[in-house]
């Protein structure tokens, strides 16, 4: 910091916060000339000013809208898709567990019946967050256990059915329509539920996550995004980008591995954390307060 | 692709010079921007690329190049030469200990990374060349982790040592060495859970095995898709725990995987597989020009 003004080396400073947030270069640039042209217009010669003025706008842009959690308001079914390790099956858990302190009835479906205690790992977290769990054998048909798992859901009137995908890379042609074939089946088979698709994606993850949510999308018309890990010093700033893109919302965060550790998402932290500055509600509190 | 490559945008840059007849040091400060770009698209670290740059342009600049034939081949070389030079200039393998002297390696890494997939995939190689592994579950956290080496050392027909999740990970390493020595395993892979590089706990933890037992290989386990945090894990990792080599997950993916070369630069540490799958087949020896095209995306 320290600019007196806005000149080339203000800019890279600013290119190197978001680059180092993982915006991925093509939204800095973009976001960097956006500014530029907007400098120009409104005659801004503050550094601090323009800075401002690029925050509130990520601020802006990052806003969930209004009706990013009705579904837990509707008998819903929650797809969990993405990528190898990302922390899937832990969010679900989690959700789960939110889902459960509101009273509601859910139904978790192991439908990752591939990697080695799948199963095993889902049925802990349905334990803890004392949700039902309908199974599949290591090496079944995941399209088969997603039928079941709409029967059970549909004959106990669960308010919400989770159902937890193996990790699959979005290159993997065939693992990509083996989602689109599970997809198929609630269509088909559960038509009356509301429908939510969240993609999750690992905050320390670089430009690929990009990618990772345009293939999701593509096969299976993502509602929003899990960004996971954000306890970590990785800023998830990719999210910005695909918002940017495909205007999918991010809508919650994991900040942990236990089952309290997932929060709504908050564009204002999000943001604030990107470009290091404390949370809003605490510049002034804090020293007020002395807490 | 969305992108031409970046070959064909430098040779771009250098036809419109091409009527000049030579380059001037703008003409290559211009083609290394793309060579920048290329590099940050590939999630290789702000600072990482910014040190590469400098270093390119030194040699670029007052050399050949600015007189040469096709200044664009040229100055692609150099790129290619110095970041193959940093990704380390041959493939390495795994240190043994000599004989039948047991050597103890430990897998480390953030949450997710492939560690327990890594590690049977590891145990698998080397039984293929001889050797006696034992798989030692101290991951004693994660939901179903155990379960999980369990499955996977069946799959590759190797013995895994438990002592389920409420021993320190300290005291089961100790405990799985001596059982090495009784049973005449001589490797023994340690799965440790995934951790954070910022909790100072769960750091010390694996300090804390370090100094129960002799590891001989502490390996970081580091997902290709990492974005620029990398640096940060790789720094904490090597500092607080101390690293002897990498091992890049996930690369059966799109991803450029730049990943790969801020660790490297960071720790100087070298790449010794990649996994290129879920298969417990899927793990590569590391080739350092090809990782270096990947990154350039040539
Ligand atoms: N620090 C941290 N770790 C997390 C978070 N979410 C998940 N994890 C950890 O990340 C690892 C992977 O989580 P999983 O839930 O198994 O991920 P997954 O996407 O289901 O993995 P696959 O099914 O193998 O593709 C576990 O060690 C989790 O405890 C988070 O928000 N923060
Ligand atoms: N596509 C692909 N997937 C991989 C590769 N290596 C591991 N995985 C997958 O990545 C996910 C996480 O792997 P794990 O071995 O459980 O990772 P971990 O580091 O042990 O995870 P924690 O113990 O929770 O920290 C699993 O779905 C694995 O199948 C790889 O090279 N390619
Ligand atoms: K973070
Ligand atoms: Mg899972
Ligand atoms: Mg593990």
């Amino acid at each position: 910091h320290g600019f007196s003004r806005i000149d080339d080396d203000f800019y890279e400073e600013l290119e190197e916060v978001l680059i180092m947030g993982d915006l991925g270069v093509q939204a800095t640039y973009d976001i960097l000339d956006d500014l530029k042209a907007k400098v120009k217009e409104k005659h801004i010669k503050e550094p601090m000013e323009c800075r401002e003025l690029l925050i509130e706008s990520i601020k802006e842009q990052m806003d969930i809208g209004e009706t990013a959690y009705e579904f837990e308001n509707h008998t819903s079914v929650v797809m969990v898709i993405g990528v190898n390790g990302v922390g899937k099956t832990t969010t679900i858990g989690k959700l789960a567990g939110k889902l459960r302190a509101e009273d509601k009835k859910v139904v978790i479906a192991a439908a990752d019946t591939f990697r080695a205690a799948a199963g095993e790992q889902l049925k802990e977290w349905a334990n803890r967050s004392q949700a039902e769990l309908i199974g599949g054998q290591e090496g079944s048909d995941p399209a088969s256990v997603v039928f079941d798992a709409v029967a059970a859901a549909k004959a106990r009137h669960a308010d919400v059915l989770m159902i937890d995908t193996a990790g699959r890379l979005h290159n993997k042609k065939n693992l990509m329509e083996e989602l689109r074939k599970m997809n198929k089946i609630i269509d088909r088979e559960f038509p009356e539920a509301y429908r939510e698709t969240l993609v999750v994606l690992d905050a320390t993850t670089g430009q690929n996550a990009l990618q990772q949510a345009k293939e999701f999308n593509d096969v299976a018309e993502i509602t929003g995004i899990v960004l996971t890990k954000m306890d970590g010093t990785a800023k998830g700033g990719i999210a910005v980008a695909i918002h940017a893109e495909l205007g999918v919302p991010v809508k919650y965060i994991g900040v942990g591995e236990t089952i309290d550790d997932l929060q709504k998402f908050d564009a204002d932290d999000f943001v604030n954390a990107l470009f290091e500055r404390p949370k809003d509600d605490e510049t002034s509190e804090e020293v007020s307060e002395n807490k | 692709m969305a992108f031409d490559s970046l070959t064909e945008k430098l040779q771009n840059v250098f036809k419109n010079l091409r009527s000049k007849g030579r380059l001037t040091e703008d003409d290559v400060k211009e083609a290394l921007k793309e060579i920048k770009r290329a590099l940050l698209a590939a999630d290789v670290n702000f600072k990482v690329v910014k040190d590469f740059i400098k270093s390119v342009q030194e040699r670029a600049i007052g050399q050949d190049v600015m007189n040469g034939l096709n200044p664009g081949q040229m100055v692609i070389k150099i790129v290619n030469e110095e970041l193959i030079n940093l990704m380390g200039s041959e493939t390495t393998e795994i240190q043994l200990q000599p004989g039948k002297a047991i050597t103890v390696i430990m897998m480390a890494g953030l949450q997710g990374a492939g560690k327990t997939t890594t590690t049977a995939k590891l145990a698998g190689k080397f039984k293929l060349k001889g050797k006696k592994p034992l798989l030692v579950a101290c991951d004693v956290y994660r939901p179903a982790a155990i379960k999980q080496l369990q499955v996977n050392g069946e799959k590759q027909g190797v013995e895994v040592f438990s002592m389920g999740e409420n021993h320190k990970p300290a005291n089961i390493a100790r405990a799985a060495i001596e059982h090495a020595q009784k049973n005449g395993n001589d490797l023994v892979i340690l799965d440790t859970a995934g951790r954070l590089h910022i909790d100072e706990d769960m750091m010390a933890e694996l300090e804390e095995i370090k100094e129960e037992v002799e590891v001989h290989q502490t390996i970081l386990v580091i997902d290709a898709m990492t974005g620029q945090d990398a640096v940060n894990v790789a720094k904490e990792f090597n500092e607080k725990v101390g690293i002897d080599g990498v091992i890049v997950t996930k690369l059966d993916g799109d991803t450029r995987g730049g990943a790969a070369l801020s660790v490297k630069a960071v720790t100087g540490k070298p790449i010794l597989y990649v996994g290129m799958g879920e298969k417990l087949s899927d793990l590569e020896q590391f080739y350092p020009d090809r990782m270096a095209s990947r990154i350039l995306g040539m």
